[in-house]
């Protein structure tokens, strides 16, 4: 079958310092690229919502709930700011092994799958009001938007989960953990943006 | 990086297909890129005989009925530009340089590099599977417009056009994976002592290339998953009867579509400014002014797209300003041409097959770039638009980037590839059966479109004032050239395969060049080096007076006297 030769890796270390781990470099060019993707999106809705003349959303189409939504950004906003925290921790000599680092991982992962969760109650709350992706323009922005967004967030999600995991056994390796990091960071600060131009 | 010392020499087909190894990734990307080539050639052929010869029983192919010819025309330039000029020129070039020019192992991600050749292949699997799903292929061009390319009962495609964009998305994730291991390899895993300055310029342009293909995709990929919805799930966004705007996806692809232009030219400056100073035995000339110079075009590319939308109904004020815009990224373009020239004068040139691939790809694209400025001005663009002229200059930019550099660069690195080294008559045969016929091809659709000659048409007997017989002739010329051009292809791949048996053993510096992939053996082994070099001075170090030697490799420490002290 076929022989992974990457199995251990690496067996030449790097010869020149490192400034910026290559898991950090790798994913932050990640991230630009979902960056001007966001970007395109928001420019193409806030295109939409200028070419329908004033009112948005448009007349008798269900409301977003603004309320709920807050909360639920509040404790998105929690989870980024524990994972700088777990992130800061880790960097410190040996507190890989650290039981509370791990439990304040956790706490930063399972509010981001609140997070996740909570999204997902709103949109059958919606599509019960009628709000579909196919209804109108703004059903259309709404869940694309959102739902790219919650791709990322499973997507970082599951990536943290496997760096728990990892730390628990002793073996995470830094330069995953900051790709991680970089990925949840993006999650977590787009989603204000989002937030504002997609509810207000 | 992989383990490259201490693993067990593995042959077979699973170890190849699954290799880890850049330079295995580098010319798996070749070869595929070859491949897609010869399709996309071949469809030329067809719809050029079409054109030429209307309603002809097209040899090897059979009659083109106007659908086929709507997709040939569309995965013509699709392949042209997805599957043969970014894999060949960035990913099939990157992958085999990057390591070997800086002085590494291997790219820091080595699984991503082989993910992303498998997402390639899968992607041309996807492309070449919807000519044949039920509607054929897409043929509603390579940009894609909607409602044309949104709604099936417009375009006739329901199957073709979805598999299509798939193809195209799949493609940019394989792209954005490579491209975030080239610069974070370039960042991280340089030879000691290369500073910014001593990275060969070849690998600065694809780091470049790949920066601005990374900051330019987003938006399009936000287009294509928007048209994907409008496609499959009845969405509306690109509907102009449901509240949706059609202009919206010509700004997303063009956002995206202008700095691919310049994603695909940098690599192609790079390797001939490479091979430039190899064949001339001289410093490049101005090798800040040159990465300055691509830094200002690369950003200057991101607030030029609207000049493909003159005609769409934008603006004439916002017109006015890309005109602008469009007009100055001439300048650098221009700078970097001159930069060149400057580097041929005074050296003791050497007209090789690379060197002449290298120096008809500064002069056939100056054409391209100087017909650029009649479409960048909004004036004379209402009559040029859409027109062959627009083709011509098109590929008059697009055919020295993906077949002119892409030849220097394999004729030049073909020796470290494989160790042997090719044909030097047969490359200059090739050459000269390769770059006449491409500007009696193009000439000619050049006063076409000044005629007034509408691109995207099937038959032209169908339009009186298109259909005379002097207007005729130039496209049955063009159509025998590009017959011609063709067959001295197959120069180039006998060339190709039979120096790999027969050809002369290449030894470790053929071209006594001075950049590091030049100081191991051809080919690299796995790992590159026996032991990794270390880097002392720029790449360019030619004719320095005071030493024997014309050339004073990367490798080799100052005070050390091999190849002659001062």
């Amino acid at each position: 079958m076929m022989t992974d030769n990457t199995a251990t890796f690496p067996s030449v270390p790097q010869r020149r310092p490192v400034v910026i781990e290559n898991g950090a470099i790798g994913m932050l060019l990640f991230v630009v690229c979902e960056v001007m993707m966001f970007a395109g999106l928001v420019s193409a809705f806030n295109i939409a919502r200028a070419g329908a003349g004033g009112v948005w959303p448009p007349m008798g189409q269900p409301r977003l709930p603004l309320e709920e939504t807050a909360i639920n950004t509040i404790a998105l906003l929690i989870s980024g700011v524990l994972i700088a925290y777990t992130a800061q921790r880790f960097n410190r000599a040996k507190a890989v092994a650290d039981q509370t680092t791990h439990r304040i991982l956790l706490a930063a992962i399972l509010l981001g799958v609140f997070f996740v969760g909570f999204q997902g109650m709103e949109w059958l709350a919606l599509l019960k009001e009628g709000l579909t992706l196919t209804s109108s323009q703004h059903g259309s922005f709404f869940y694309l938007i959102v739902g790219m967004h919650a791709l990322h967030a499973v997507g970082a999600i599951l990536f943290l989960v496997i760096c728990w995991i990892n730390a628990r056994r002793g073996k995470m390796g830094k330069s995953a953990f900051s790709a991680a990091c970089v990925l949840w960071y993006f999650v977590v600060g787009v989603w204000p943006f989002l937030y504002l131009t997609l509810y207000l | 990086m992989s383990d490259s010392h201490d693993h067990h020499e593995s042959h077979g087909f699973m170890s190849y297909a699954f290799s880890t190894d850049h330079k295995v990734i580098g010319m798996q990307y070749m070869f595929t890129g070859m491949a897609m080539a010869l399709i996309g050639g071949f469809f030329a052929y067809a719809f050029r005989m079409q054109l030429a010869f209307p309603g002809m029983d097209v040899p090897l192919y059979g009659i083109v009925s106007s659908a086929e010819y709507n997709s040939l025309v569309t995965n013509h330039g699709t392949i042209m530009i997805f599957w043969v000029a970014m894999p060949v020129l960035i990913a099939a070039f990157g992958n085999f340089l990057i390591p070997l020019m800086i002085g590494c192992d291997d790219m820091v991600f080595p699984r991503l590099n082989r993910l992303s050749y498998q997402i390639f292949l899968l992607s041309a699997i996807v492309l070449i599977s919807s000519f044949f799903v039920e509607g054929g292929g897409f043929g509603g061009a390579w940009t894609s417009y909607p409602p044309l390319s949104a709604k099936a009962e417009y375009n006739l495609t329901p199957l073709g056009s979805s598999l299509w964009l798939l193809a195209v998305a799949l493609e940019f994730v394989a792209f954005l994976l490579g491209g975030i291991n080239f610069i974070t390899t370039v960042m991280n895993a340089r030879a000691p002592g290369m500073t910014m300055d001593d990275i060969p310029m070849v690998i600065w342009m694809i780091v470049l290339a790949s920066i601005l293909f990374m900051a330019s995709v987003g938006p399009l990929i936000a287009g294509a998953v928007m048209l994907f919805f409008d496609q499959q799930l009845g969405t509306a966004f690109f509907d102009p009867d449901r509240g949706g705007d059609p202009v919206l996806w010509q700004h997303l692809f063009w956002f995206f579509g202008h700095p691919e232009v310049y994603v695909v030219l940098l690599p192609a400056m790079g390797i001939t400014a490479d091979v430039m100073c190899v064949f001339a035995r001289k410093k490049l000339f101005a090798y800040r002014t040159v990465l300055y110079t691509a830094i200002g075009t690369g950003v200057l590319s991101f607030f030029v797209w609207a000049h493909h939308q003159f005609i769409s109904g934008i603006d004439p004020r916002m017109a006015n300003l890309f005109t602008v815009t469009t007009l100055l990224i001439s300048i650098p373009i221009a700078e970097m041409c001159f930069v060149y020239i400057a580097t041929l004068y005074g050296g003791s040139i050497r007209l090789t097959t690379p060197m002449l691939w290298a120096l008809a790809f500064l002069g056939e694209f100056m054409i391209g770039g100087v017909t650029g400025i009649f479409l960048g001005a909004s004036g004379s663009d209402i009559y040029l638009h859409d027109s062959y002229f627009v083709l011509a200059h098109f590929h008059y930019t697009f055919f020295p980037i993906a077949i002119i550099g892409v030849f220097a660069g394999i004729t030049f690195w073909y020796p470290k590839m494989f160790g042997k080294m090719m044909n030097e008559t047969m490359g200059k045969i090739h050459f000269w059966g390769t770059v006449i016929p491409f500007n009696c091809i193009f000439i000619p659709l050049f006063l076409l479109g000044i005629g007034g000659q509408h691109r995207r048409i099937y038959n032209y007997e169908h339009f009186p004032e298109l259909a005379g017989k002097s207007m005729q002739d130039m496209r049955v010329f063009a159509t025998v050239s590009l017959c011609i051009m063709l067959i001295f292809q197959f120069v180039f791949l006998y060339n190709f395969f039979a120096s790999l048996l027969k050809g002369k053993e290449a030894g470790k510096n053929p071209w006594k060049s001075n950049t590091l992939e030049w100081t191991t053996e051809s080919p690299p082994p796995h790992g590159n080096w026996k032991e990794l070099p270390n880097c002392y001075r720029g790449p360019y170090e030619y004719s320095v007076e005071g030493r024997e030697e014309d050339y004073w490799p990367q490798n080799i420490p100052d005070d050390e006297p091999a190849g002659g002290a001062a």
